[in-house]
């Protein structure tokens, strides 16, 4: 069934006749080819899927389009300003904290939604805000260091 | 160069021309090379095969740009190679890192490759790309030589510049020199390669070069590429492994607009525009399934894997064990048994198929596009020169991506429908499909003479194949016996697929003998490391097992003394690897915290520390899983785990710190590096439980219900 939703879409005001019940994942996938909002499971167990919901880290695979109406919905591809990475994407970067990097935006905003909660997070913190987010390549070491670094800095 | 040289035909994988390729890729220097297919261990005999002896392997263009392309049939799946290769490149060309770019795993650009896998790229394919970066630069002084009026052995080359060393002035570039020309090079003579002493990129850390776009999500992967009027298929999965499809009511799933059901042979789908559609579609197929009885599980593989052994294959033999037993003054005898491990990669087997003016054009990701080539080839009964396959950005693979099913599927089903085919397997698919580490047993005997010496040895090992078998200690007396060779069984052994993963056999091997000499020492009542020092005389092993206790701060004394602290070591692709963990065991829950794991490796020359690193804390995390709670759960052919949910794979939680070691080994060449820190997984872990506790455990996982078991059976 097709319907009028609107959401903010990275910053950018959407308004899309859709079928409002499909999942957010296949909906940022498939409609708006959106694409580095990965599937792992479908079941909301391993991460890959995870968006920014008014800043809040949600699994797309369990939302459908129409929960996501008149809000604020960032996905990877929105983290960015232009050329200029966001602190956690740099940090990845920098720590090398990914190997396959199918995880890797889902990881990514899964942190950033930890920091806007806890910008002091400590190495347990983040250990235990990360702990639903899967990796199989076994990059964790790196991913904690990486958080913990944007942690530390903003004390700075 | 020869300009004759450049005219012969070479030999190349069929449908693939060497002509057509110089025309496709342009102007520039071009340099061909092979690699011989006898470099396939014997373990890794995939069933796609290689196409022929005489293929070529890789190839290097020089642009009159001054970029330099590589082409490979090598695969990226975070394994790093995407910055290792290039790294080599740089060397031997002296031009900078980023002047270069890879194409990787495309059959129609990129040569003949067997596949990705068993840390063979660096180790194999790395010396044959930097002869002919060697070449390439040799043709490039050559040019120079000619059009600065300066003999060659004045020149010298920085960042793509070459110039006159004793007057700097005279200079020409990399692109200038390419331009115009058409040269094509074969690697007949190869040019010499440079000395680790003239590496100025090789050697050192170097940062992911696939980092930024894997941060911004701008990496491509397969399920990521979109085609005009793509369909999205969903497979009928059966309920069990051997189920047979007695009849299929389609009806409520064509009755949804736009649905479209396809039944050809085994191969069931639902095909719609829409992946929500197709999903829905799905939902409402009845097929009606028979299921052939089994009361096969977990819990009892094992017993009928034993009624099912193929004969025993001797891979090696020393001495004579009768004489051994009359050594022995104890004699120890224990089976270790080891599970159904899945491969589960982050993101599940996908493939996209087009099939457009009588040509298949598929992206898979798949660790071997040329296998899935030729099974395109045989499965559809195409032309060679009438199938393509690419390979994008791959996510994760630990062998389960080598054989590529999907790949066929969405060819099949776009040859059918006419229209461009996405299959990406759900998690479940993925579960159910996977060729699992096979569930395996290990039986050892060995004897310790009344001085505490290794008397003799005898390994028998059933369906984990040879792979890690062999033992590396001083013992007079020994044999070793592989009843399977790799992971192939009888049909009727196991009731699903198995295949190679990460490392194939070795862990299971490892966890069995590295525990079994903990034995030994522990009966002799001698420390563990120094039970290894003073029976192993190998220098890369004693090296690294010195180097992990430094670092450890390994402390002497018997076992178990109550530290919970464990040492294990092997071999695998050609690399040294010594373990050593920290461990608690919490007897109430059963459960085993690793506390800290610390490994040394000596794997010969490393290309790019940086990323060797990063494979082995990846083999350590990763190996956390098939120690402590992966295991794959069975009714017959009904596959239980098929999600996360059950499925316990690694967590940020459970996971040690972790420190490594690269060893600066006095061994010039480069072996494998993303297999080995994985195989003392099991063994480093089960040998620092023993010595926290005092209880053994002879079957992976070590889940805390043997644990528990084990310690109400503790003596």
């Amino acid at each position: 069934m097709k319907k009028l939703v609107q959401f903010t879409l990275n910053g950018k005001p959407v308004k899309l006749d859709t079928e409002a019940d499909q999942s957010l994942l296949w909906f940022l996938r498939d409609d708006l080819e959106l694409t580095g909002t990965k599937y792992g499971c479908g079941a909301g167990v391993c991460g890959a899927c995870t968006v920014l919901v008014d800043g809040t880290a949600q699994r797309a695979c369990l939302l459908d389009v129409q929960s996501i109406a008149n809000r604020k919905v960032t996905t990877i591809e929105g983290l960015a300003e232009g050329d200029k990475l966001h602190p956690v994407q740099q940090a990845f970067v920098e720590n090398d904290a990914l190997q396959c990097g199918y995880c890797t935006p889902g990881m990514i905003l899964s942190a950033v939604s930890l920091l806007a909660e806890n910008p002091n997070a400590s190495e347990a913190d983040i250990i235990d805000g990360l702990d639903d987010n899967l990796c199989r390549c076994g990059a964790h070491k790196r991913i904690v260091k990486a958080v913990r670094s944007v942690a530390l800095d903003s004390k700075a | 160069m020869n300009k004759d040289d450049t005219k012969k035909e070479m030999k190349s994988s069929p449908g693939f021309n060497r002509r057509s390729f110089l025309k496709s890729v342009g102007g520039g220097v071009v340099v061909l090379f092979t690699t011989a297919p006898s470099f396939s261990l014997a373990e890794e005999s995939h069933a796609v095969s290689a196409a022929g002896a005489d293929s070529f392997n890789a190839y290097l263009r020089i642009g009159d740009d001054g970029r330099v392309t590589c082409f490979t049939g090598k695969i990226e799946m975070g394994q790093g190679i995407v910055t290792s290769l290039p790294q080599m490149l740089a060397d031997e060309l002296d031009v900078a890192v980023e002047m270069i770019d890879m194409v990787m795993g495309d059959t129609d650009r990129c040569p003949f490759d067997r596949g990705t896998w068993g840390s063979l790229t660096t180790r194999v394919f790395g010396p044959e790309l930097r002869a002919a970066g060697a070449q390439a630069r040799g043709i490039l002084l050559g040019l120079a030589s000619e059009k600065l009026e300066v003999p060659i052995n004045r020149l010298e080359v920085r960042d793509g510049v070459v110039f006159d060393r004793s007057s700097q002035s005279r200079q020409i570039t990399y692109a200038a020199l390419t331009k115009g020309q058409a040269i094509a090079s074969d690697m007949k003579s190869p040019a010499p390669v440079k000395s680790a002493s003239q590496y100025k990129v090789m050697g050192k850390p170097l940062a992911r070069l696939d980092a930024i776009e894997k941060v911004t999500g701008k990496a491509v992967f397969t399920a990521d590429i979109r085609l005009p009027g793509m369909l999205i298929a969903r497979l009928l999965r059966p309920t069990a492994h051997g189920a047979t499809l007695n009849g299929l009511d389609t009806s409520a799933a064509e009755a949804i607009d736009g649905v479209r059901v396809v039944q050809d042979g085994d191969l069931v789908a639902v095909l719609h525009e829409k992946r929500h559609v197709a999903d829905r579609a799905l939902l409402v197929l009845k097929p009606d399934y028979s299921v052939p009885k089994s009361t096969l599980t977990e819990d009892n593989i094992h017993e009928h894997l034993m009624s099912m052994a193929p004969a025993g294959v001797p891979i090696t033999n020393g001495g004579d064990l009768d004489e051994g037993e009359r050594l022995a003054a104890d004699v120890i005898e224990h089976t270790y048994q080891d599970a159904y491990v899945a491969h589960a990669p982050m993101e599940p087997h996908v493939a996209l198929a087009s099939w457009e003016d009588g040509k298949m054009t598929v992206w898979a990701s798949t660790q071997s596009p040329f296998g899935l080539k030729s099974q395109l080839v045989s499965e559809l009964g195409l032309p060679e020169d009438k199938v393509r396959v690419m390979t994008p950005f791959v996510g994760g693979g630990f062998g389960g991506k080598g054989s590529s099913p999907q790949g066929v599927q969405a060819a099949r089903l776009s040859r059918i429908t006419g229209r461009p085919v996405q299959v990406f397997w759900t998690r479940e698919d993925e579960f159910f499909w996977d060729q699992y580490q096979p569930a395996s047993i290990i039986k050892i005997r060995s004897g310790l003479t009344r001085a505490g010496k290794p008397a003799f040895w005898d390994y028998r090992v059933y369906f984990a194949g040879a792979r890690g078998s062999e033992q590396h200690y001083d013992i007079p007396h020994h044999r070793t016996v592989a009843h399977s060779r790799g992971w192939n069984a009888p049909p009727g052994s196991h009731p699903f697929a198995t295949g190679a993963w990460r490392g194939p056999g070795a862990s299971s091997n490892v966890f069995a003998r590295e525990q079994h000499i903990d034995i030994m020492a522990a009966k002799a009542g001698i420390d563990p490391l120094e039970f290894r020092l003073q029976n192993c005389s190998d220098p890369k092993y004693i090296g690294v097992l010195k180097a992990a206790a430094d670092r450890f701060g390994w402390k002497p004394a018997a076992g178990p003394s109550g530290r919970g602290v464990g040492v294990a070591c092997g071999i695998d692709a050609d690399t040294v690897v010594a373990s050593m963990a920290e461990v608690e065991v919490d007897p109430k829950s059963g459960q085993i915290g690793v506390k800290r794991v610390v490994c040394a490796q000596d794997m010969g020359q490393v290309v790019n520390p940086a990323g060797a690193t990063l494979q082995m804390e990846g083999c350590i995390a990763m190996g956390m899983g098939y120690a402590l709670t992966e295991e794959q759960r069975f009714r017959g052919g009904e596959i239980l785990d098929l999600n996360f949910h059950s499925y316990g794979l690694p967590l940020f939680s459970t996971q040690p710190h972790i420190e490594t070691i690269l060893i600066d080994s006095a061994d010039p060449e480069p072996h494998g590096g993303g297999e080995p820190a994985i195989i003392n997984m099991g063994a480093v872990i089960a040998n620092a439980v023993f010595d926290a506790t005092g209880i053994r455990l002879f079957e992976l996982p070590m889940t805390p219900k043997r644990v528990k078991e084990a310690l109400l059976n503790r003596v």
